[in-house]
């Protein structure tokens, strides 16, 4: 892994999220990976208190195949997103892993609503035969303890 | 008190087996609600385990009250009008905090003891010979009219006089009681912040939701259903455990029999529980440590009798309700007519395994965050209602599934998991609280 890939890779995980390419996004995860958003501030602890999202590779599917369903009520019409990055600042490298840390700016809509989310993301890369697959992410969202409205997609 | 206008026009409003959609959209109705409904109730302001030390504050509201509820140097706790009497300043804005041995409010430094009293004001001597002591600002920061601290769970009533917390409540601590009594050494404490979700509809729509047991298995087919679909499609090894998360969300897909045989009991003043029988949290795995515990706590046959007890959502009248079972308490706070905050709190058995809390912590991310696939669909439900009510040609909201006769809300009852009786009970008592709370 070097630091293009790293960063491209980073760019092309938020441009499949905005494409609505969810499955091909569920690909890009190792099995044991989490994806945790947490509701507090540097919040240290996923288990014993409440976050937005600690959610594993079920709960990821279950969340992309609800996307897909004919009675999912709250996304008819369906959500879009946007993300726009800063550059990602990578702060561990090895040969076969990565730390990598993005300031991000990411937008819902729908219908006639849209909000608004700065973001950091954590990811943590790992290099395997298949290429750059994510080992954990996490998103701590600038307001994580506001009164929120649904976030529907994935930040 | 009772104004009889006002109870003509309530009349009106609330039928037997149906309710006026200006109970949900009229902005009068709702200004009715914030000047006799809230303050005449006993309204959840917190727990007290937000506030272990002395000095320790949070923000609260009841109706469209700001407060404070705070722990005095003598360890009792306080809930006051969070008003500077001065000019009127909100005296602290954090959500929680410590302000020491007294409050000082940030405009023109008049102090206060934590138990409200008046306790100095810069340059006193400009008040001298006029008459300050006769005046509101000399009795310094408002107590609400009463307030109880039941169990580590506060309550306060902001009216002067009314109904005590024994009456109002009744029979239907049990579920409150069977909640602590979960703790092997009868104790609970928050565990991290709310989760906070904001939804664009009514408050009584988000009440009257956790008692309707004729919705999960149609609203939430996009979510239970599919996790449901998934799991059975997974190649797994047989014997393979459900996973905590399967456990949670599974049973938001059991038929109508399974809430139909859950039952609903309803008490006077508007409060009830669905899951009599059983309910959705009935079949959790056993945590590891946790019956030898309260076993050694309580005794087999007392912690059986605890631990019995799966009461799926008990609604304490006006607005909040609790999760026995899983340790769960939402506040359903009004902020106006179409606006309501929801915050979903989970509290920490003391003397009990973490896996609970952990357990409990999932539930609440799954199922009550902005973030969660189930909350997703609840709120569409309610928006749409909130916006379908402003169809001309039909005016009224029908309540009347299980409907009988002469139905005596004065009483306990228990009856079939799917009635509407729960629905009818809190508009019997939300029109008797408006008008004062006069049974």
């Amino acid at each position: 892994m070097n630091r293009d890939e790293v960063i491209d890779f980073v760019y092309d995980e938020a441009w499949m999220l905005d494409e609505g390419r969810f499955h091909e996004w569920l690909d890009l995860w190792l099995p044991e990976a989490v994806y945790w958003m947490p509701l507090n501030w540097n919040q240290q602890d996923p288990l014993t208190e409440t976050s937005l999202l600690y959610e594993d590779n079920f709960m990821l599917r279950l969340r992309i195949e609800r996307l897909h369903g004919a009675r999912t009520f709250s996304q008819k019409p369906k959500s879009r997103c946007n993300h726009v990055l800063n550059r990602p600042r990578i702060v561990e490298l090895t040969e076969d892993s990565a730390r990598v840390k993005t300031q991000m700016h990411y937008v819902e809509t729908r219908l006639d609503e849209q909000q608004l989310l700065a973001l950091t993301v954590t990811h943590d890369l790992k290099a395997t035969p298949d290429g750059i697959r994510i080992a954990g992410k996490r998103v701590d969202l600038l307001n994580c303890d506001a009164a929120f409205r649904s976030i529907q997609l994935l930040p | 008190m009772s104004d009889p206008d006002l109870k003509t026009r309530l009349d009106h409003l609330i039928r037997p087996q149906q309710v006026h959609r200006d109970v949900y959209t009229s902005p009068e109705i709702y200004r009715l609600e914030m000047k006799h409904l809230f303050p005449n109730c006993w309204v959840y302001i917190g727990h007290d385990s937000q506030t272990p030390n002395k000095g320790d504050y949070i923000t609260a509201q009841i109706g469209d009250q700001p407060l404070i509820m705070v722990r005095h140097n003598d360890d009792e706790i306080h809930v006051l009008y969070n008003r500077c009497p001065h000019k009127g300043t909100k005296i602290v804005i954090d959500r929680a905090g410590n302000t020491g041995k007294f409050f000082r409010c940030p405009y023109h430094a008049w102090s206060f003891k934590t138990n409200g009293c008046l306790l100095a004001i810069p340059l006193k001597k400009g008040y001298e010979n006029t008459g300050l002591e006769d005046t509101e600002a000399a009795h310094g920061m408002a107590p609400v009219g009463a307030m109880k601290n039941y169990r580590g769970f506060v309550f306060a009533r902001l009216a002067p006089e009314g109904i005590g917390f024994d009456e109002f409540f009744g029979d239907s601590l049990s579920s409150l009681d069977n909640m602590v009594d979960r703790s092997p050494v009868g104790r609970l404490n928050v565990a991290g912040a709310p989760l906070r979700f904001m939804h664009n509809c009514n408050w009584k729509m988000l009440v009257e939701n956790q008692t309707d047991t004729c919705h999960p298995m149609v609203a939430h087919e996009s979510s239970a259903g599919t996790a449901v679909k998934i799991w059975e499609e997974m190649d797994k090894p047989e014997g393979t455990p459900t996973p905590p998360a399967m456990e949670i969300i599974a049973p938001f897909m059991s038929p109508y029999e399974f809430f139909e045989n859950m039952g609903i009991r309803t008490w006077p003043n508007g409060h009830g529980h669905t899951g009599v029988h059983h309910s959705i949290h009935s079949d959790y795995s056993a945590v590891p440590g946790y019956v030898e515990a309260m076993n050694e706590a309580y005794g087999p046959e007392r912690a059986q009798q605890i631990l019995g007890e799966n009461r799926h959502n008990t609604v304490y009248f006006p607005n909040i309700m609790i999760k026995g079972p899983i340790q769960q308490l939402r506040n359903f706070i009004a902020l106006g007519p179409d606006k309501t905050l929801v915050e979903s709190w989970i509290f920490r058995l003391e003397g009990a395994p973490e896996e609970l809390t952990a357990r409990t912590a999932m539930y609440n991310r799954m199922i009550n965050a902005p973030t969660s696939m189930v909350g997703h669909d609840d709120l569409e439900m309610y928006e749409r209602a909130q916006e379908g009510l402003m169809a001309d040609g039909l005016e009224w909201v029908n309540i009347q599934r299980l409907y009988e006769e002469d139905e005596d809300f004065t009483k306990e009852a228990v009856l079939n998991g799917t009635t509407e009786r729960q629905m009818r009970n809190q508009f019997d008592a939300w029109k008797r609280f408006m008008l004062g709370g006069a049974a």
